[in-house]
């Protein structure tokens, strides 16, 4: 790669992260970058709050009559792990870290259209988040992350209510990111840039910005019915009151499972940056990828039933779901088949940010695979809350979406912080995660499929090899997510300055400096090219910085 | 920066990081459409929970909704449709580049507002001496039949939580409809530069299309609701 020129410190170029150093230039920002920033702080620090929750309950699952803690803790770190991964980390990680980031930058705006509302979408987050975490640790929720009634509304005595209008808040954040998001790449796109020339990264988090703002409020208003329940004992979900239980179930999934699509599209949009980059060729079926982004946003409002296949759900109705659900997995096969099609016969190297896209792909397969099972009415009714279903979504969620936002943060790490991360050192945690990872959630596959239910603190005795495999390989894990956390620091101050463009990617990213100035590009630019054009591109290294082969203009007229 | 930028532009009311008036437009338009989309699921969900219910406890629902003052909610209907027109009346004068008549159709739009809002407080406080406030002490049993009962308090849990849910969208209008009165005021507005009164409006009418649908789901579910007869 060849040498960016050395600028005495007085010379330094002006950029995003350089032009102040003032407290209150972060905290009132209104740039997109910067609340980027903010954010990724923000969900790292949750992600490890959540994730020593988990490090707590695998270490109690050691042995079969759990002796580390008691039952009504066990039920309380439950809850912590899964309220604070689902609502305070996956949700916003993706699109709220590198979505933020990157969709001015790829469709050649000066910032999101609303740059006040994304930074209250910040704000909202926070407050929301610490509302949450400080009512799931100081005294614990114990109802799970579903807050299933009755259980949230009549037989717990926790802290329901503030970790519920913590999620309310936060709830807000993802809509305005959302909201954001549709409005900046309709109206913002920098001259040229036509739909079908957009990063394949813009459509999916197009898509998963569609749920965001559809689906979000069905939760928040459910989870006000819930809080009024639980307050003034009203009876909406109270039988004894004349209400259902299932309505709540059905109002929540209507959310949380296209929100499961909230964490995963922007997972896809990662990976389908990163294999053509690192295939050196053209992205296989741009048109496919784009759109079956878009249907999987549709379908995923369409099967929320599957999760109520034993909550005395009518046959027809349990029938159709089970055939839309399968109908899910059509889009998700076209994403899968596109990319390993754009692998066929290109030039792959072995990147850490590759690494993780490949791992991505393998797992969300498993994942998605695994959910087929699940969608079949006979075999969810057996493996229905067992390990088998805690494992599926691990697969998707840890194996799919936090494999995408890691490989995702490698890939663009030197465009966010101008320094390069630690190559040798970023491959060997990416093995160690997959080692981890997969020693952690594959026994749960045949532990669920055993008759293990989830949620419980104690298991009979002979199902301790797998509870012990899985416990070792959480153990890898964390020990595979702190080892980023560890060398990103590192870089920070000692890793290589970053080049305008160090994996020759295109994209118009890949055209303003590392780290980008404040507004984004010295000079506006005119798209004149498709994305992906590594066809063009002379792939040796040394080659200009510029991608030559994306030729995308940028003119000195700047556009009026 | 942002300083730095909007110095380069020579129409302080365009933001930095938009090209031009037509795009900046543009996009708080759909911003505000996109929130619409928002509010619709959020009351399109407790619209669901409500119509389960009433489908489910038919009965007991309409026998329920005839306790509800169907004049109130008529008369609120007519001036929440008046307050809509004086939006529509802002709009226009905002169009025009008229900022006195923005301010004054914004303020009738308030008044209008706050009358309906006055007449729903009124109604709550009778609600409240009938016994409908489906709170433990306050709930007084409307029907011997137990069974009954409960299914008619549900009923009113629907009434209360939709309806205040309607009056915090209007209260938060009315605080937005305020603040463009006094940038109306100060001249802020001209012809080529109304959106926010434009989208404003958007807001205003859909809190009254809220309640055009909450009326005749709440109000007009009694059999013996011979309004139109
Ligand atoms: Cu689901």
């Amino acid at each position: 790669m060849s040498s960016i020129p050395y600028y005495p410190a007085a010379e330094r170029p002006q950029t995003y992260l350089n032009w102040s150093y003032r407290v209150k230039s972060w905290l009132f920002t209104r740039d997109h970058k910067r609340i980027a920033i903010l954010y990724m702080l923000s969900i790292t620090l949750f992600f490890f709050i959540g994730g020593a929750a988990a490090v707590v309950m695998r270490l109690h699952l050691l042995t079969p009559d759990g002796t580390l803690v008691q039952a009504d803790t066990y039920n309380r770190l439950f809850t912590l792990h899964g309220v604070v991964m689902v609502f305070f980390f996956l949700i916003p990680s993706i699109p709220a870290v590198l979505g933020n980031f990157l969709i001015p930058l790829m469709i050649g705006a000066k910032d999101l259209a609303f740059p006040r509302l994304n930074l209250a979408s910040w704000y909202f987050y926070m407050v929301g988040g610490l509302c949450a975490v400080i009512a799931l640790v100081a005294g614990g929720v114990d109802t799970g992350w579903t807050f299933y009634t009755p259980y949230s509304s009549i037989y717990s005595n926790t802290n329901v209510v503030w970790a519920i209008a913590g999620i309310f808040l936060a709830g807000f954040s993802s809509i305005f990111t959302g909201l954001n998001f549709i409005v900046t790449m309709h109206k913002m796109r920098a001259p040229g840039m036509t739909w079908f020339k957009m990063p394949l990264f813009c459509w999916s988090h197009y898509a998963t910005s569609i749920i965001q703002v559809l689906a979000t409020p069905v939760v928040a208003i459910t989870l006000v019915l819930v809080i009024i329940e639980r307050v003034f004992h009203a009876g909406i979900f109270d039988p004894s009151l004349g209400g259902d239980p299932v309505l709540f179930q059905h109002m929540f999934w209507f959310y949380s499972h296209p929100a499961v699509y909230i964490m995963v599209l922007p997972g896809m949009a990662v990976v389908s940056e990163i294999i053509p980059c690192f295939a050196r060729k053209p992205i296989f079926g741009y048109s496919f990828i784009a759109f079956s982004s878009v249907a999987i946003a549709v379908f995923g409002f369409l099967v929320w039933g599957h999760h109520m296949f034993v909550s005395g759900e009518s046959m027809y109705s349990a029938l159709i779901f089970s055939a839309l659900s399968f109908s899910v997995a059509i889009p998700s096969a076209v994403k899968v088949f596109n990319w390993t099609a754009t692998l066929y016969k290109g030039s792959i190297s072995s990147a850490t940010p590759m690494l993780y896209a490949l791992g991505f792909i393998g797992l969300f397969t498993m994942g998605g695979l695994t959910g087929l099972f699940l969608a079949t009415l006979g075999i969810d009714v057996h493996v229905h809350d067992t390990y088998f279903i805690i494992a599926h979504f691990h697969y998707i969620m840890v194996g799919g979406a936090v494999m995408a936002y890691l490989g995702g943060l490698h890939f663009w790490w030197p465009k966010i912080t101008g320094r390069m991360y630690p190559e040798f050192m970023g491959k060997i945690s990416a093995f160690i995660i997959f080692l981890g990872f997969n020693l952690t959630f594959f026994p749960q596959f045949l532990l669920g499929y055993l008759g293990m239910p989830r949620r419980y603190h104690s298991y009979p005795p002979e199902m301790q090899v797998l509870n012990v495999l899985s416990s070792a390989g959480a153990s890898i894990l964390a020990v595979g997510y702190l080892l980023p956390l560890g060398y990103f620091i590192w870089s920070l101050r000692y890793g290589k300055i970053a080049p305008t463009n160090p994996y020759l990617a295109t994209g118009l990213e890949w055209q303003t400096t590392s780290p980008p100035p404040p507004e984004n590009f010295d000079v506006p630019p005119i798209v004149t090219e498709g994305p992906y054009r590594y066809d063009l591109m002379v792939s040796q290294l040394g080659t200009p910085l510029i991608a030559e082969g994306a030729r995308i203009q940028t003119t000195g007229s700047a556009v009026k | 920066m942002t300083e730095l930028a909007t110095d380069l532009h020579p129409n302080k009311a365009l933001a930095h990081h938009f090209t031009d008036m037509p795009q900046q437009r543009e996009a708080v338009t759909l911003g505000m459409w996109l929130f619409l989309a928002t509010e619709v699921m959020l009351f399109g969900a407790i619209f669901l929970a409500y119509t389960v219910y009433r489908h489910q406890y038919f009965d007991s629902f309409r026998a329920a909704g005839g306790h509800l003052f169907v004049s109130f909610g008529t008369i609120n209907t007519c001036v929440l449709l008046t307050s809509s027109l004086m939006m529509a009346l802002a709009v226009h004068a905002a169009h025009q580049g008229d900022s006195k008549k923005i301010v004054r159709y914004v303020l009738l739009t308030i008044l209008f507002g706050a009358i309906f809002l006055g007449i729903k407080m009124t109604e709550y406080v009778i609600d409240t001496r009938e016994g409908l406030v489906p709170l433990n002490g306050w709930w007084k049993a409307q029907s011997p039949d137990l069974r009954v009962d409960r299914e008619m308090r549900l009923f009113f849990v629907f009434y209360f939580t939709m309806t205040l849910l309607h009056a915090i969208h209007m209260t938060i209008g009315m605080a937005i409809l305020a603040v463009i009165a006094w940038f109306a005021h100060r001249k802020r507005f001209s012809a080529e530069d109304y959106n926010p009164v434009d989208v404003t409006g958007l807001y205003w009418h859909f809190v009254d299309i809220v309640w055009v649908f909450l009326f005749p789901a709440l109000y007009l579910v009694h059999p013996e609701m011979h309004l139109f007869k």
